[in-house]
């Protein structure tokens, strides 16, 4: 840490957010609050939040290709560097965050004891890894790419190929949780979890973007996914004020 | 200066437990321990306290998907954050804390710390209280709430936050119960008696 993060959180912007009762995705109904949020001015209660060190992870924790595989085995799928970075609202790089990532394995079977789906099991992939930013808040992890499944809310309704994102800032108050979509995927504009979001600039912000760059030869692609949390409003006025 | 949006939330699904609770999901040997099991140290000032309870949907039902994470100021009311520069908090005190609700019987439990007063941003001192952020399948953003005990009444009675509440018969949703060193905070989704939800 150079600094100490202690400005508040510029407000959350709710419309980029997906509503809390969304009937096209069933679940929500019965899990939506209907009275309105109450607003307050932050306190150190919302400012302030957990870290975590690099001491935490393991040396595999962020390849998901091998950490849950036997020695000498991988996973089954097709092989992607996801990476990126996580960013605030003004673009500044948020340093020291623990990511945590789960998904279902190449045939769209998570390793869960609730989910029934036919596709196999993959013995050698549990879909489970995290990792923490560096400096210019970069992530970088390995796995197979999800496969897309039916679930049952609408009757033949398949959930596009994903990984779920756990993020954490600095503060308590940046805490979320999102999905990481892959482009050009035709069940994008078709899911109802999805489209819970109505911006479509906001889903494209959860579309990882296929990046030959990074890709490395003869072994796996690479996507990039950047994630942006809130701001802190002193920062957002320093920074305003320079700029205009 | 172009400023960039947040990142929309999406739900975390009802398998959020393979990649925060690991352990619990059943994936053995993934981590050494699922993050945030343990609060307290061995050393930890303060008094120990258990908090516990469940998640209701809009129907009755207990949610027993759910996730749950506590964030709290230690025995002196600081935290151990990089972010707190009023002093140093207790060591042997995390302060942040995550629990799933259990598959079975939906309850979730906490064993942590009495927090000590925060101030609010006017230097007031805030009542003993217990950020929570609640996660699941259908909830499409994390939902904050605080929670409150119902023995530091003096304290809830002038505490800025809780005075803002218009509707005052519903500040009963943030207040814990306590018996012994145990408290009871039942969360409801839905319906009369539902949470007090906060956009922070």
């Amino acid at each position: 840490m150079t600094q100490p993060e202690i400005g508040a959180f510029s407000r959350r912007d709710l419309d980029l957010h997906p509503k809390p009762l969304t009937p096209e995705y069933k679940s929500s109904v019965l899990r939506s609050p209907q009275m309105a949020r109450i607003s307050f001015d932050n306190s150190l209660s919302e400012i302030a939040g957990p870290m975590f060190g690099h001491a935490l992870l393991g040396p595999l924790d962020n390849d998901l290709i091998v950490n849950y595989a036997q020695a000498g085995s991988s996973a089954i799928g097709e092989r992607i560097i996801v990476h990126g970075r996580l960013l605030d609202e003004a673009g500044r790089p948020v340093r020291g965050a623990l990511l945590e990532v789960w998904q279902a394995n190449a045939g769209g079977r998570y390793r869960h004891k609730n989910d029934g789906y036919l596709a196999q099991l993959d013995a050698n992939f549990g879909g489970c890894g995290r990792t923490i930013t560096d400096h210019d808040g970069q992530y970088s992890l390995r796995t197979v790419k999800p496969g897309p499944y039916p679930w049952p809310n609408g009757g033949n309704d398949w959930r596009p190929a994903h990984i779920h994102f756990s993020v954490f800032g600095d503060g308590f108050a940046q805490r979320l949780i999102t999905q990481m979509y892959f482009e050009g995927d035709p069940h994008i504009a078709l899911c109802p979890i999805v489209q819970t979001i109505n911006d479509p600039a906001a889903i494209d912000q959860l579309t990882a973007k296929l990046d030959m760059k990074r890709t490395i030869v003869m072994d796996a692609r690479a996507y990039q996914f950047d994630i942006v949390l809130r701001g802190r409003r002193s920062t957002l006025f320093e920074n305003r004020l320079e700029g205009n | 200066m172009n400023y960039l949006k947040e990142s929309a939330s999406q739900t975390a699904g009802p398998y959020v437990h393979i990649g925060c609770v690991p352990t619990f999901a059943g994936l053995e040997g993934m981590y050494a321990q699922d993050l945030g099991q343990v609060m307290v140290g061995d050393g930890a000032q303060g008094t120990r306290i258990t908090v516990e309870g469940r998640v209701y949907d809009g129907a009755g039902m207990v949610v027993k998907d759910a996730m749950l994470e506590i964030w709290q100021a230690d025995h002196t009311g600081l935290f151990n954050s990089p972010s707190e520069i009023r002093g140093t908090a207790d060591c042997d005190f995390r302060g942040w804390g995550r629990q799933p609700t259990d598959g079975e019987t939906g309850l979730y439990r906490f064993n942590t710390i009495k927090p000590g007063a925060v101030p609010w941003p006017d230097g007031r001192m805030q009542a003993p209280h217990i950020s929570v952020w609640l996660v699941s399948r259908g909830i499409n953003l994390g939902l904050h709430t605080r929670i409150y005990f119902a023995d530091e009444a003096d304290a809830n009675a002038a505490d800025p936050l809780l005075a803002q509440i218009v509707h005052k018969s519903r500040i009963a949703t943030l207040i814990a119960q306590r018996s012994g060193n145990t408290y009871t905070f039942d969360i409801h989704l839905q319906g009369t008696h539902e949470t007090i939800f906060f956009d922070i």
